[in-house]
């Protein structure tokens, strides 16, 4: 509130039921329309990731020697590209492997990162010294650096850039959940917990990492678009997921060498992308203003 | 018939005047990069069973560490902490976890004392799904229970903490700290944070609390007003060192130690026609991080002399009444 | 001319509203008060009773938004201080009216010498050199003990006491006509408090400085204040000198307040605080703001909001029954709670 000007707000909290905190944060979220829209977008295209076999017009891989560098016209949507193959067949369906790429690499990245930052962060001292330092050692290199020194060790292929990807994404939520632990760690009822004789177990389960799990989420939104970014420039440059598989990076890739005469080689795949990463930042930042408890509904 | 009366009262009185708590010589120190701060060091005195031992201090003084000290919630440095006359100063793990039961800690800062994402029914239950005295179906009437015994409404159960007001707050926070039904409960400026009205509320129903279940409280205050109405017994602290030690009344009515005076003379009272004197303290506080022995006070003392540089003792002046200062017999 | 004089600072009817969420909260409904020169105020309430709100409206500088200041008048030598342009104000700030903050701690800026702080301010209003402002600024900390030779410190090196007097010394520098202190001294300990109030009073004194004290500690009101207004709901509920407030409380709220307080000097074994909690100043109640706690209040209470009422000297007092609170207790009806 406005400098201190504390308001009795209790008077209207009245619950008959214990209302957890995804239903709140939900609600919170509901009521933000940005939010929402990156949602279903982010829904919407996911859906139609798995039903792209139902809608897709041609097969992602159909040759058409005829329609070659076809314009966007009723028969191919989004125009064809050197080898007669439709565009928005190949979205619909490459929405598959970019977005799976997207969210397991973020989510592998993220699930190590926070077993590393809560140990890290819980315990500090020189646990926390050691493996800081080879996390910074880590970020030190600029993160597109590392995928492509990693995907150029692994070899091109979906796994392999899955891990390329994930390992880049680590020190970063390492860093965020030490820095919002030790924030946590400070907290009165730590001690009260420890009073109670809360295992130590519970208390990161149950006390400190509900605390300081928000920024994680909200940079796991923000993440994902990220991510696809990274495999997309992957694949632009030769690594990662290889034609035909039509991952947006790698069709971004491949139209680059006609991008002078058939623009739309590259503009659909660039506006997927660009579409996808937009939705989930919108979702990010209404996810961030909604899983502040101190916000009033 | 008789002779078992006789020994029931005796057994009552001895009851009554039964010592809690007994410190001796506690030290407390924690490393910085300056050097070891001696934040408890050498305090001494004991909490009768069912009573309130206020302890008062200004900032820094080590009050709400020797709080802490006592519950274990810090490792101690030195001395003994006598709990029910048995030695807890170094107790094992198992032994730990019923101690803890045993001992209950209340904070200052509603904020920071509950977890933000529990609701109040789930911060009261915590403690009562931990200990395993309680099947499923009890714990929740047990719950209940307390709740109601702090005055937290119904249908404030489902609330979150920052949907309630600080004075609300402190009950939740109070409410797990008596679930247990503790022996021993640490108030640590358990009023500072709250509006005067509200504070005449928790300090009104911490009292009713103790009348009910016998509680033994430590209650860490910086309000001299508060701690006279409460406590049964004070401990004045001045950087770590504890300078003066009696029943409230006998504090109040007879304070010894010059920075006792200094501090009751401190206070503004709402009697606006009582002139008193005041004592304005000069000088400025010196640092508990390495200090030199003697009177820590002494820096602003009005009395001090070259004999405020050696160690002081705690010296009973008369019964249960301590002071540590050598100047003692100057000042008064 | 005369009578600006014995008024020196007028507010009247001033009303300020935030609106927060869609929300309108109404911190300050209605207050007025007066003060002459020398004279000390004391503004006793609650947190968010609007103390704060209203000490920042006559300084200007409220955050608008999401403050509004919907109406009323603050006369500073009869002049409006609400009607002039903002680079007529930055002339008052400082010069005609300072203000001490809570927080010591944020209120100095952490990477410069604290000397050059208060110096700074002395030559934005003063036409000096920057060795005459240097001059007195170390005059001005050796008036609040400390020595000058700190003058090159940074606040880091100070203690909480010695960085508010620092605070001090720079409301003071340029000699205000009215000071503003809100809390001065909540963040600091009972000795150090009793030396800063020290300091304020004789200072005050030797620059004929007026006062108005912001703090929810009645016994610092009584320490300095020659008159009180308490706060209530952004309200003044009860006004009077010192004496007639302290004396003879008729408020139902003020009695509540002394009733909550533990006096060091009396054996209370029960305080006897005021049931429920401060309303919510989006949704005032209809009648008087106090009433759903209110012990003594009725329907009559309920539904009509209550004017502040003369009692005699300069004792006003807004309660329709100004004398229930009293004749019940002397009947000892004193559990009505």
């Amino acid at each position: 509130m406005v400098n201190g000007m504390a308001v009795a707000k209790d008077a209207t909290i009245e619950r008959k039921k214990k209302e957890s905190q995804f239903s709140l944060v939900m609600k919170r979220l509901a009521k933000n329309r940005l939010a929402m829209a990156g949602l279903c977008i982010t829904l919407l295209l996911f859906l139609l990731a798995l039903l792209s076999p139902l809608i897709m017009p041609y097969a992602y891989d159909e040759l058409n020697m005829a329609d070659r560098f076809a314009v966007p016209s009723l028969k191919h949507l989004c125009g064809a590209d050197e080898m007669g193959r439709d565009i928005f067949s190949r979205l619909l369906y490459g929405a598959r492997w970019s977005l799976a790429l997207g969210f397991l690499a973020t989510i592998i990245s993220t699930v190590i990162g926070m077993v590393i930052g809560s140990v890290v962060g819980y315990f500090g001292g020189t646990v926390d010294t050691v493996v800081m330092r080879f996390i910074d050692i880590l970020q030190a290199i600029p993160g597109i650096l590392l995928a492509i020194a990693i995907s150029a060790c692994l070899g091109s292929g979906f796994m392999n850039t899955i891990i390329a990807l994930s390992i880049g994404g680590i020190p970063m939520t390492v860093r965020l959940l030490r820095g919002s632990i030790m924030g946590v760690r400070k907290m009165e009822y730590l001690e009260a917990a420890q009073t109670i004789n809360c295992s130590v177990p519970r208390l990161i389960v149950r006390h400190i990492l509900p605390n300081s799990i928000s920024p994680i989420i909200v940079s796991v939104t923000m993440g994902i678009g990220n991510t696809i970014l990274m495999a997309a420039s992957l694949s632009y440059i030769g690594l990662g997921v290889q034609p035909p598989t039509p991952e947006w990076g790698a069709m971004l890739s491949a139209g680059r060498t006609y991008m002078r005469d058939y623009p739309h080689m590259v503009l659909f795949p660039g506006i997927a992308i660009a579409l996808v990463v937009l939705s989930l930042n919108m979702l990010g930042d209404g996810l961030r203003d909604a899983m502040d408890p101190k916000l009033k509904k | 018939m008789r002779r078992a009366w006789r020994t029931f009262t005796e057994g009552k009185e001895k009851m009554m005047s039964e010592t809690l708590m007994e410190v001796k010589h506690l030290k407390k120190y924690f490393n910085t990069p300056k050097g070891m701060l001696h934040a408890v060091d050498d305090v001494t005195f004991s909490i009768g069973k069912g009573k309130t031992m206020g302890v008062v201090g200004e900032s820094g003084c080590g009050k709400s560490t020797l709080g802490r000290t006592l519950i274990h919630l810090y490792e101690s440095t030195g001395g003994e902490i006598l709990f029910n006359g048995e030695d807890i100063t170094h107790v094992t793990k198992p032994k730990m976890r019923r101690l803890r039961e045993e001992m209950q800690i209340i904070f200052q800062d509603p904020f920071s004392s509950l977890n933000p994402r529990m609701t109040v029914e789930e911060t009261v239950r915590e403690p009562l799904e931990l200990c395993g005295r309680y099947k499923k179906g009890q714990i929740q009437e047990e719950a209940e229970r307390i709740m109601e015994l702090v005055g937290i409404d119904e249908r404030l159960r489902h609330a979150y903490p920052h949907e309630l007001d600080g004075g609300r707050r402190q009950r939740v926070g109070i409410g797990r700290a008596l679930a247990l039904n503790p022996a021993f409960v640490v108030c640590d400026e358990p009023v500072s944070a709250l509006d005067v009205s509200i504070q005449a509320q928790v300090l009104n129903l911490l009292q009713d609390l103790q009348e009910k279940s016998g509680v033994t409280y430590m209650f860490v205050t910086h309000d001299l007003s508060v701690v006279k109405h409460i406590s049964d017994n004070i401990c004045v602290m001045y950087l770590g060192q504890l300078v003066e030690t009696a029943a409230s009344k006998e504090l109040f009515e007879n304070p010894l130690h010059p920075y006792t005076k200094a501090l009751l003379s401190a206070i503004p009272s709402v009697d606006i026609h009582r002139k008193k004197e005041r004592i304005i303290l000069q000088g400025e506080i010196v640092s508990p991080v390495e200090p030199k022995p003697g009177c820590r006070f002494a820096a602003r003392c009005p009395y001090a002399s070259d004999k405020c540089r050696e160690a002081q003792k705690l010296r009973e002046i008369s019964k249960g009444h301590f002071v540590s200062c050598c100047k003692m017999e100057e000042v008064v | 001319m005369g009578k600006s004089k014995a008024h020196f600072i007028e507010i009247k009817n001033l009303k300020v509203h935030y609106t927060s969420e869609g929300r309108k909260i109404h911190a300050v409904n209605d207050v007025s008060f007066s003060l002459k020169k020398g004279e000390t105020l004391g503004l006793v309430g609650e947190t968010g009773a609007g103390k704060t709100t209203i000490a920042k409206s006559i300084l200007r500088i409220l955050p608008e938004p999401p403050a509004q200041v919907e109406g009323g008048e603050i006369f500073l030598e009869g002049e409006d201080l609400l009607k002039m342009s903002n680079d007529e104000m930055r002339k008052i700030r400082g010069r005609k009216i300072a203000m001490i903050f809570q927080d010591p701690m944020t209120a100095l800026n952490p990477v410069m010498r604290i000397g050059k702080q208060i110096a700074e301010g002395i030559v934005l209003h003063e036409k000096i050199s920057a060795k005459e402002a240097e001059e007195k600024a170390k005059k001005m900390l050796e008036m609040v003990g400390i020595p000058a030779s700190r003058y090159r410190d940074y606040p880091h090196q100070f203690s909480g006491g010695m960085k508010q007097r620092v605070v001090i010394a720079m409301a003071l520098s340029c000699s205000p006509d009215l000071l503003l202190a809100d809390e001065p001294t909540t963040a600091l300990d009972v000795t150090i408090q009793a030396q800063v109030l020290d300091i304020i009073k004789n200072l005050q004194k030797e620059f004929e400085t007026s006062m108005i004290m912001i703090t929810h500690d009645l016994g610092i009101v009584a320490e300095v204040c020659d008159n009180v207004a308490v706060i209530y709901a952004g309200q003044v509920v009860e006004y009077g000198s010192r004496e007639e407030i302290f004396d003879n409380p008729v408020h139902p709220y003020t009695i509540g307040l002394f009733g909550s307080l533990p006096d060091i000097n009396s054996d209370v074994e029960r305080l006897s605080p005021i049931m429920g909690m401060p309303p919510d100043a989006s949704n005032l109640p209809k009648g008087c703001a106090f009433s759903p706690r209110c012990p003594y209040a009725d329907e009559q209470c309920k539904n009509a909001p209550a004017e502040l009422k003369p009692l005699g000297g300069t004792h006003t007092c807004r309660c329709i029954h100004e004398r229930r609170a009293e004749k019940l207790n002397a009947q000892g009806v004193e559990n009505l709670h």
